[in-house]
């Protein structure tokens, strides 16, 4: 394959990442922002959201509705999303087209309108949103425990922000928090795909270089004290079906704790898939489920990890059998949990993660989309290298630095359990 | 377009066989990662299913991998998941199908355990019970989720008396009636290599992956396939039809509204394609999108879909909105119905469309699994091994009086099937 990497920074501080990949007469960009849900106050919160949400309402130069259409003429596809710790924007779009995407967000960055009409058309719509996800009891269960295991960390709200905010914010609150995170050297622009670098550089600065360099953003910077003991907390709502989602207290994804923590993910609960672009892999043979499904405690298990800037969350779901209680489900969990503690894994059960680690990062990288994905958001939480370097980490990791880390971050008295008590009928 | 593009399948790159025993096989490879998929499908949909056992087709498949006459449950999913490896199963109103993956060194195994879970499922009885317990509480979850409820209901409206007016997962009471015995004899009377389509592609030359499928499948024989019996002729509405179903507690209402679409093989699919991405596809959710969403902030998704398959599919809208809302979001919807029928579409609309859909082709062929779609799809409605390469001109054919016919032949908008699912 004829990849060629290559990192250069604007001197107004914009970081460029662009991989040539020529399988496919196929460019796809991402730029991303390192503004999320973790630089919102309460009153504001779900700012950064919006933000992204006004971001395809138009400029001058692109108004509203202009641009949707000018990507889709294309033969584009394009997004946006944002996290806890970022936003991004991406087109993927025919080789020979992707200028459109360059001078589209080389001129929002700057110049988007922000309409008041805009903001309150939008304003609707993204409660629409918020109920559409509060149709779905995860999303309930995994709201109640975010706020109670982040109380004073701003990871503490959904990233759609609470209802009472997303009611009363205004159009300057917007536009405010779009002015001082929108700026080139809080961004990376990652490209991937059919182009000669060169060429593709000189026409990045050419629209990028001007756009004037901002203050760099003020941060939160509250951490998350130390969690001295279990909480347990219910949430209920209509449905016939229980789940409980445990939440122990990881690393942030630039520790080196986190690699060994992928492994035990793996052999715990199947392995996280980090791609975004391509699907993951059964987890029948993981721990849990031989020992929750299996035995008909649940319906379903599911483990998952999250790479962020600070310490976030490792969550595991249940989704409970009928014919069981929350209760019992969690018993036999914890009785894993103990088991990883205190036996040392074997080396085939390590070497198992690493192969189902590398099956994922060659699914992922037939796609170029997902590669460009990589190039941006590996930047988010640590750099390009770590996702460079991710197998050749896992690979590494001894059955002591697992048991090592089953201790250290699978703690009862700071995780959080959080049960969905369903108040209709039986399944 | 460039015809010869080399992101788009065509005859001088996709590799097509069909085994003595009637099995096609359809390869591409693409060397770029050392990845393969195979997927593809078989004729045991849930078009087979009493009523009184509906699910049952799908129970089936969910039941393949739940232990073979060689390996046992665990057995099966650990040689899968050792390598990174997975397959599954699912099924469909017409047929049923699979789909796999691996790293290209672990093709022999895949295609080993997709042959044994096609050809030698052992079915067996505790398995059996843990998996029904599965799909009830997947039934139960189901019931529960206003956009499936919504959809569930206007294919019971839209589709009365016909085969397409039922969930292929069933129902709570058909799949407790469903016992060991049935899942048996549906597998020996349906499954058989008789209409199964394979596509392999990736990391392997065309001659290595057809040689792995003869090995896996070449000894497959099954005297007593049944065939498929005949659809009957839907019944179209003879006026608007709307259903409300309740689900008391939930804080968004679904909707959908719509009527019946075109086959795939029929002549207007084309034009009923173009005709609904400017509906309700093009730029953010065409123009269902515009009203409802972007000037109305009625919604957060609002947008049509047309499902023109084997038989003739649906052409519906669909929105999710709050309760309150339901009224004003439908009466949007029903005058961009009416708007599109009485005035078709303007020229620049058309040409957009046109441009949209051909330049994002290769889009979607950006991975195997999107390849191996692709080639399935040529397949399944017989459409030439040269169909993407002739895309371009089918679609820049299409005029604007063809949209006008095709949207006035499918859509009466005083004979529409209303559903909505919330409280």
């Amino acid at each position: 394959m004829d990849n060629t990497l290559t990192q250069i920074t604007l001197s107004n501080g914009l970081k460029i990442l662009l991989k040539e990949i020529h399988t496919a007469p196929i460019i796809s960009s991402w730029l991303w922002y390192r503004v999320g849900s973790r630089d919102e106050v309460q009153g504001r919160t779900g700012v950064s959201h919006w933000v992204e949400h006004m971001q395809f309402k138009g400029t001058p130069q692109f108004p509203a509705n202009v641009l949707d259409k000018a990507i889709s003429r294309e033969g584009g596809t394009w997004n946006a999303m944002t996290y806890l710790d970022w936003t991004a924007y991406y087109e993927t779009m025919p080789a020979d087209k992707i200028d459109l995407a360059f001078r589209l967000e080389s001129d929002r960055m700057l110049n988007s309108r922000f309409d008041e009409s805009e903001v309150a058309s939008e304003r609707t719509v993204i409660i629409s949103e918020r109920e559409g996800n509060e149709n779905e009891p995860l999303f309930l269960l995994g709201e109640a425990i975010q706020q109670t295991a982040f109380r004073i960390h701003p990871y503490h709200h959904e990233v759609i922000g609470d209802m009472a905010d997303l009611h009363t914010m205004t159009r300057d609150d917007l536009y405010n928090h779009y002015r001082v995170f929108y700026v080139p050297n809080n961004a990376i622009m990652a490209v991937a795909g059919d182009f000669d670098t060169n060429s593709m550089l000189a026409r990045l600065k050419e629209l990028f270089d001007p756009i004037p360099a901002g203050n760099e953003p003020a941060r939160l910077a509250r951490q998350e004290p130390t969690q001295n003991g279990e909480v347990r907390l219910s949430v209920e709502g209509p449905g016939a079906t229980s789940y409980v989602q445990v939440c122990y207290r990881f690393p942030a994804a630039s520790h080196p704790d986190f690699f060994a923590l992928s492994v035990l993910d793996s052999l715990l609960a199947g392995p996280s898939n980090l791609n975004m672009f391509s699907g993951g892999i059964s987890n029948k043979t993981s721990r849990l489920y031989r020992a929750l499904v299996d035995k008909e405690l649940a319906v379903s298990v599911h483990g998952g990890a999250q790479a962020t800037i600070d310490p976030f969350l490792y969550t595991i779901t249940m989704t409970i059998h009928p014919k069981r209680k929350p209760e019992e489900a969690l018993a036999i969990l914890d009785k894993e949990i103990q088991r990883i503690k205190e036996e040392k894994v074997t080396k085939e059960e390590i070497a198992r993660a690493i192969k189902q680690a590398r099956a994922l990062f060659a699914y992922g990288s037939e796609n170029i989309t997902n590669q460009a994905f990589w190039l941006g958001y590996a930047e988010m939480f640590a750099n390009y290298e770590w996702f460079q370097t991710y197998l050749d980490k896992l690979s590494k990791v001894t059955a002591k630095d697992i048991q090592h880390v089953a201790n250290e971050y699978f703690k009862p008295q700071s995780r959080v359990v959080g049960t969905y008590v369903p108040q209709r009928g039986e399944a | 377009m460039d015809k010869h593009n080399s992101a788009l399948p065509g005859p001088d790159d996709i590799h097509r066989e069909v085994l003595p025993n009637g099995i096609t096989v359809v390869t591409r490879s693409n060397f770029n990662s050392p990845s393969v998929v195979a997927t593809g499908y078989f004729d045991a949909g849930a078009l087979f299913d009493p009523d009184e056992k509906l699910g049952l087709a799908d129970f089936v498949t969910s039941a393949l991998m739940r232990g073979t006459k060689k390996r046992t449950f665990d057995k099966i999913y650990g040689e899968l998941e050792s390598v990174g490896a997975s397959l599954g199963f699912s099924s469909g109103v017409h047929k049923s199908g699979f789909n796999g993956r691996s790293l290209v060194e672990d093709l022999p195994l895949l295609l080993n355990l997709l042959s044994e879970a096609l050809t030698q499922p052992a079915f067996p009885k505790t398995e059996v019970e843990k998996l029904r317990a599965q799909l009830l509480t997947g039934l139960a979850i189901r019931a529960e989720d206003t956009s499936d409820m919504a959809s569930m209901t206007f294919d019971e409206i839209l589709f009365k008396g016909h085969p397409y007016s039922r969930p292929e997962d069933g129902h709570p009471d058909t799949v407790r009636k469903i016992t060991r015995d049935d899942l048996v004899k549906f597998h020996r009377e349906h499954y058989g290599p008789r209409g199964m389509v394979i596509a392999v592609v990736g990391a392997v030359k065309a001659e290595e992956a057809v040689r792995q499928v003869k090995r896996a499948f070449g000894g497959w024989q099954v005297k007593s396939q049944k065939e498929a019996s005949e659809l009957p002729a839907l019944k179209h509405l003879k006026k608007t039809v709307s259903k409300h179903h309740r689900i008391a507690g939930k804080s968004q209402s679904d909707l959908v509204i719509g009527t019946n679409g075109p086959m795939r093989r029929d002549p207007e699919f084309m034009s009923a394609m173009l005709g609904n991405n400017i509906l309700g596809q093009f730029g953010m959710m065409g123009r269902i999108g515009d009203v409802v969403r972007e000037r109305s902030g009625l919604a957060y998704y609002a947008y049509s879909s047309l499902s023109a398959g084997i038989g003739p599919g649906s052409w519906e809208v669909n929105a999710g909105v709050n309760p309150q809302n339901v009224k004003k979001a439908s009466d949007l919807i029903m005058t961009e119905l009416t708007h599109f029928v009485e005035d078709g579409v303007t020229a620049e609309e058309l040409a957009d469309s046109k441009a949209n859909f051909i330049g994002r082709l290769p889009l979607s062929m950006e991975s195997n699994g999107g390849v191996a779609n692709a080639l399935l799809n040529i397949e399944r409605h017989n459409l030439g091994l040269d169909y993407y390469h002739r895309y371009a001109d089918l679609v820049n054919e299409v005029t604007r009086e063809d949209v006008l016919n095709t949207a006035r032949k499918f859509i009466d908008p005083d004979k529409l099937a209303i559903a909505v699912a919330g409280p």
